[in-house]
């Protein structure tokens, strides 16, 4: 499990459509900025390899920032601050530094599509679960009124700040908890320090 | 044999040895029954409906303890009672015409979410029942701040006069800065918690607790008196009507009781050392007069505990007693 790009995690997926539009153009940014980056690896010094990468990375931001504004204007207005703050998203720097400075451009490109497309599901799910917790709808579709005649009260705590965290928080739990039994190891390395189990201890043995 | 279990054989541990009858459930008893009048009187107050938030509230701390603890194959707890103190302290701190789901959803959030996920008992870095309250305080404002019952058996109305009965609490009159009539405040004949309004129902728990040796005043009393001095100096200076009534009227009006004296004195969630439970109940003092008199709600306590249980490591990491015989540190400095 990867933990980046936390920030418009938390600040987005209020509404599922937000958490879709976010993840999207993030993968958008993530592909080409994957591209471009594994293109010029040779020509980029080591020395000031990270401000050239945020510079790619910017540029191609402000192609989706200008894009959304012109052809998605209720999603743009949604994300505000946040589509600009792409450019210092952890996965674009992550991704670019483990993987596209020293990979061919194709591989490369394959890479920010698997990572953006994860990062996309997971923001969506996030989000999804979110927005049926705290307002009764998924994607706008008011199912409280459709199918439970209103009788939902939204719980609107899952709208702010906290919500993202206890669904995040839920989500990984699940998450590690499903994987722990499907492969009998943890990919976690355990706080007990001789389990047996997770690899850390399987290492030592 | 296994391993583990001949380790139990031996109980091995440093001096000083003190054997005592008082055990996790013999003090989570003793608040349970300090907290029976308030119980009885929230019934006889706000009618039948209190008493069934109150065991809706109950069931669900004690359901969700067992369900999450059967689940996890933890050891079952359920005997504690800490629990069901849990329950009593959700349910005592909701307003009386709150819907069902309202005590069920707080209990299953206090035990499970609160409580067990930070590891149980002992391990809760806040108040359970109170980070509850808080929770469904945010999520349904509309709700959690309607105090009319409808069905209050006594309205207050032979003390007051006919037309004096509304669904405001005192605190919101307050804000809004209408007069009130102390002795009816002092008794709980007032809109307000299930638990919180009645004043000599908690001063029985209080001092039955005091008696007991289950709590002790330093936390209450700092708070109340660092509150009262600075609600006193407020009133003074910001021209809010004549010093005392003005005081008298917070002390009595909301949670202040109730929350000095049964929830800013958990064991787990306060600190152990006495300058330490000195500095938390001046600080919740300050936290809930700034929250009630510049904040945008009526109430302050619960988030003034909430705020106050957070920084309980931060006191008790600068208040630690240094054992006989041990350099202080102080500042890089030395004492002798």
């Amino acid at each position: 499990m990867l933990m980046l790009g936390m920030c418009p995690t938390l600040a987005v997926t209020s509404r599922a459509g937000n958490g879709l539009g976010m993840g999207l153009s993030t993968t958008v940014v993530l592909i080409f900025s994957n591209a471009c980056i594994s293109m010029l690896r040779k020509v980029i010094p080591k020395g000031v390899r990270i401000p050239a990468y945020i510079v790619i990375a910017a540029s191609f931001v402000t192609v989706i920032d200008l894009v959304m504004q012109a052809w998605f204007r209720g999603l743009y207005q949604a994300l505000g601050v946040y589509i600009p703050l792409i450019v210092v998203n952890c996965i674009i720097l992550g991704r670019a530094e483990a993987y596209a400075k020293d990979h061919a451009v194709l591989l490369s490109v394959f890479d920010g599509i698997g990572m953006g497309l994860g990062f996309t599901a997971g923001l969506t799910l996030i989000s999804i679960l979110r927005e049926i917790a705290g307002c009764g709808t998924v994607f706008g579709f008011d199912f409280n009124k459709r199918f439970f005649d209103g009788r939902y009260t939204p719980v609107s705590i899952f709208t702010m700040a906290p919500g993202a965290f206890f669904v995040l928080a839920f989500l990984c739990a699940f998450i590690r908890c499903k994987k722990g039994n499907s492969k009998g190891t943890g990919s976690f390395a355990c706080m007990n320090t001789d389990c047996g189990k997770c690899r850390r201890c399987k290492g030592k043995q | 044999m296994k391993e583990g279990e001949q380790l139990n054989l031996y109980n091995i541990s440093a001096a000083p040895h003190i054997r005592d009858d008082v055990t996790t459930a013999s003090i989570m008893g003793d608040v349970c029954l300090a907290l029976m009048p308030s119980v009885f009187f929230g019934i006889v107050h706000f009618g039948v409906r209190a008493m069934f938030i109150i065991i809706i509230s109950l069931a669900t701390c004690v359901l969700s303890e067992y369900v999450y603890e059967l689940l996890m194959k933890k050891k079952n707890t359920t005997n504690d009672l800490s629990a069901v103190v849990t329950g009593l302290l959700l349910a005592l701190n909701l307003p009386p015409g709150v819907p069902c789901f309202i005590p069920f959803l707080g209990g299953i959030f206090a035990i499970i979410v609160v409580k067990q996920l930070f590891g149980g008992l002992g391990k809760n870095f806040m108040n359970p029942a109170l980070a509850a309250r808080c929770f469904l305080l945010i999520s349904f404002a509309g709700i959690m701040t309607d105090f009319k019952t409808g069905e209050m058996m006594w309205d207050g109305s032979f003390l007051k006069g006919a037309d004096a009965v509304s669904g405001a609490t005192p605190l919101a009159c307050l804000k809004e800065g209408e007069s009130l009539h102390i002795p009816s405040m002092f008794l709980g004949i007032i809109p307000g918690c299930i638990g919180e309004t009645c004043l000599p129902a908690i001063f029985c728990g209080a001092v039955f607790l005091k008696m007991r040796n289950v709590i002790s005043f330093k936390i209450p009393v700092s708070y109340i008196v660092s509150f009262s001095v600075i609600v006193y100096a407020y009133g003074i200076f910001c021209g809010k009507g004549s010093g005392l009534s003005f005081v008298t009227a917070h002390l009595l009006g909301g949670g202040l009781m109730f929350g000095a004296f049964f929830m800013a004195t958990d064991y787990v969630t306060s600190p152990v050392t006495d300058s330490g439970r000195f500095i938390f109940g001046v600080l919740l003092g300050i936290l809930t007069a700034v929250f009630r008199l510049r904040g945008s709600q009526a109430e302050g306590v619960s988030y003034a505990i909430l705020c106050g249980n957070m920084v309980v490591p931060l006191i008790e990491k600068i208040t630690m007693p240094v054992p006989f015989g041990r350099e202080k540190r102080k500042y890089g400095k030395t004492q002798n």
